[in-house]
């Protein structure tokens, strides 16, 4: 579930307010969005690939966590980690260079293969 | 019945924003959704689409990874694609619908490469195009529609279909989330395109796909086929939502104590798995994928991972606690009815497409999975979209501009004092259709003491009021949900045997005198019917 909107990241452009399937959060002027409806959260992981900035974390589990904890998260490298799985979104200074798609290298059809 | 009317000339007395007038509104935004968008703009249509979440990240194909039925025009590999899966769906697939669908995927898919989706190359250096990454092919398809003049309305789910004074459907309205403003389209045809039923089981991407279509669709006067066909499970780690299942061919099934569970595995022993559960937890470790098959693994589905990698687990080297999690209608086969080869519904003006339609004309009676499923949203929008937009130029101006009337029931209706928790009838719903040992193994006892809790539940809602604007999307939620079920479990009783993935235990063998659809329908009184396999010629040109 939705965990955590990073307040020292986000840059209060609302993309996940829009973006959320199930309407998670609120937009707040001038400051970050809530998580207004964590009981509505699916875990799909759209938010983060959607947040510019990284700010975002969902976590795994389906139900809610007692607490994040942001510092432990950053270290771990795992603000942003799907994005960069998967090759979403830019990167780089000013966010100039786009990054490559994991789709490109999308090995279904050696799975499949292995399957027959 | 209190519903109100939205006529053309009194229109301005209701607090409506925005009120709009298109040829062709598309209700859903996944890829059925986007295709039959992008299919009637194309044919000069004017296209509204209006979605409950975000047309791009909703559905359960946005936030996934996805295999597509996808198999070039070569006579050998068609004839294996057709028969490989009629025998597991029950001699109940068409042919000639295969043939419809295998062509029409080739082709559109093939324009998705020329639209810049970054498809692989095999190690030929052949363009690989059997799969499909979600977030990358929903926003592709969001910015084809939005190329083509499409008006997208995010965040603004559907409530109810307008009809018109001979019952065609009209148009919708419904309300934007966000805003908490109505809104109204009146239409010449209208598609939907909703997804199916997952019960909000918190499957991967499913929990937007609570069978709003159906309902809508069947206060229009729709029927459903199939709807026995309902009860796909898929496997997930148990605290995760990612239902990925075929990476579980790699998989060992153990009990607690690491000894392997005998019979189970990802495709034909899912049922033992589930046995299993019903009684203890069951473990999974994929310990029989190689380091080159890990690492192709990775780089196919890299959301299988991610729950993993966040958990801290190994899922190649650790074992970790399985669940399978309901994706009902999603998965399964069943949805409205299509009466013809144009995707429409028994009601005229009211196409269907993708999850939310009946994909038995394809896939029998056994779960569509990712690749035929995919598939025939890319077709039936396809199609439902060329087709709404004939129809919609066929009525002209008069399509925007008949008298119309809502026809929303549950949650609905003005003047009820009674107020409803819906929250309470979604667990209630939820407690008829999870357990396995009532929809994936059913029996008549079971099937029966559901349906008379289901029908009590729907007497209780159908007659009550939202109270709010926040309330109602819940309530129609649980409405659709309710109505969902009975159509499902009506249909699982009338069908006396075993057959695709309808498990029916009384009934352990499949009947040779029950190879035929079974057609429901009805919101207060719930019927279901025969109908005959149709022939070719029966498919193409019944008019509704």
């Amino acid at each position: 579930m939705i965990e955590l909107v990073s307040a020292s990241r986000c840059i209060q452009c609302n993309i996940c307010v829009n973006v959320c399937p199930t309407n998670v959060f609120d937009r707040v002027p001038d400051a970050p969005p809530t998580i207004a409806r964590q009981s509505d959260c699916q875990t799909c992981f759209m938010c983060e690939l959607y947040c510019p900035v990284d700010a975002l974390y969902v976590a795994p589990q389906v139900d809610p966590l007692d607490s994040v904890d942001e510092t432990l998260l950053k270290e771990a490298e795992l603000l942003g980690s799907y994005r960069r799985n998967v090759g979403w979104g830019r990167v780089g200074e000013a966010h100039r260079r786009y990054r490559t798609s994991s789709a490109q290298e999308d090995s279904t059809h050696q799975i499949l293969k292995r399957m027959k | 019945m209190s519903s109100p009317h939205w006529r053309s000339q009194n229109s301005s007395t209701i607090d409506v924003d925005p009120n709009l007038h298109t040829d062709v509104l598309v209700i859903g935004g996944g890829p059925a959704g986007t295709w039959a968008a992008w299919s009637a703009a194309s044919a000069g249509a004017k296209v509204v689409l209006v979605d409950k979440g975000y047309c791009g990240t909703s559905g359960c194909a946005a936030a996934s990874g996805n295999g597509v039925w996808y198999i070039p025009p070569d006579a050998e590999a068609r004839e294996a694609a057709k028969a490989s899966r009629e025998a597991l769906g029950g001699f109940l697939a068409n042919r000639t619908w295969m043939d419809r669908v295998l062509d029409q995927t080739y082709t559109n898919v093939n324009l998705l490469a020329e639209w810049g989706y970054p498809f692989p190359v095999d190690e030929e250096g052949k363009p690989y195009r059997r799969s499909l990454q979600g977030p990358e092919y929903m926003r592709l398809m969001r910015k084809q529609i939005k190329r083509v003049g499409v008006t997208i309305l995010d965040n603004s789910p559907a409530l109810q279909l307008l009809v018109d004074a001979k019952g065609a459907v009209a148009g919708a309205t419904g309300i934007n989330r966000q805003t908490g403003k109505q809104w109204v389209v009146r239409a010449g045809g209208v598609i939907i395109a909703t997804g199916g039923c997952a019960f909000l089981s918190k499957a991967l991407g499913c929990n937007v796909l609570t069978g709003d279509g159906y309902l809508m669709a069947a206060e229009a006067g729709a029927e459903m086929s199939g709807m026995e066909f309902s009860n796909a499970y898929g496997i997930s780690p148990a605290f995760s939502s990612v239902t990925k299942t075929l990476f579980y061919n790699w998989a060992t099934f153990t009990y607690e104590d690491g000894t392997p569970i005998p019979g189970a595995g990802s495709q034909r022993g899912r049922s033992v798995i589930a046995q299993t559960l019903l009684t203890q937890p069951v473990y999974a470790i994929l310990d029989k994928a190689n380091e080159e098959m890990q690492a192709n693994m990775r780089k196919a589905q890299p959301n299988f991972f991610l729950p993993f990698d966040r958990a801290g687990i190994d899922p190649f080297n650790q074992r970790f606690p399985v669940t399978l999690r309901l994706e009902g209608t999603v998965r399964g086969t069943g949805g409205i009815r299509i009466v013809d080869s144009s995707c429409a519904a028994s009601v005229p003006g009211l196409y269907a497409a993708g999850d939310a339609a009946t994909r038995e004309l394809i896939c029998g009676g056994f779960t569509g999975g990712g690749s035929h499923n995919a598939a025939w949203a890319i077709a039936s929008g396809y199609w439902a979209g060329k087709s709404a937009a004939e129809y919609a130029q066929s009525l002209g101006e008069w399509g925007t501009q008949r008298p119309v009337q809502g026809v929303g029931e549950a949650g609905l209706i003005s003047g009820s004092q009674h107020q409803i928790k819906a929250e309470e009838v979604i667990q209630a719903t939820q407690a008829e259709v999870f357990p396995y040992d009532r929809n994936l193994f059913r029996t008549e006892q079971t099937l029966t003491g559901s349906l008379q809790r289901l029908d009590n539940l729907w007497q209780e809602i159908r007659s009550s009021q939202a109270g709010n604007q926040q309330n109602i999307i819940q309530v129609r939620e649980a409405a659709a949900m309710v109505a969902t079920a009975r159509w499902m479990y009506n249909s699982a009783l009338e069908r006396k045997e075993t057959r695709g993935m309808h498990k029916h235990l009384d009934f352990p063998e499949i009947d040779v005198h029950q190879q035929h659809y079974l057609v429901s329908g009805g919101l207060d009184k719930v019927w279901v019917r025969n109908e005959r396999l149709g022939s070719e010629k029966e498919l193409v040109g019944v008019s509704p």
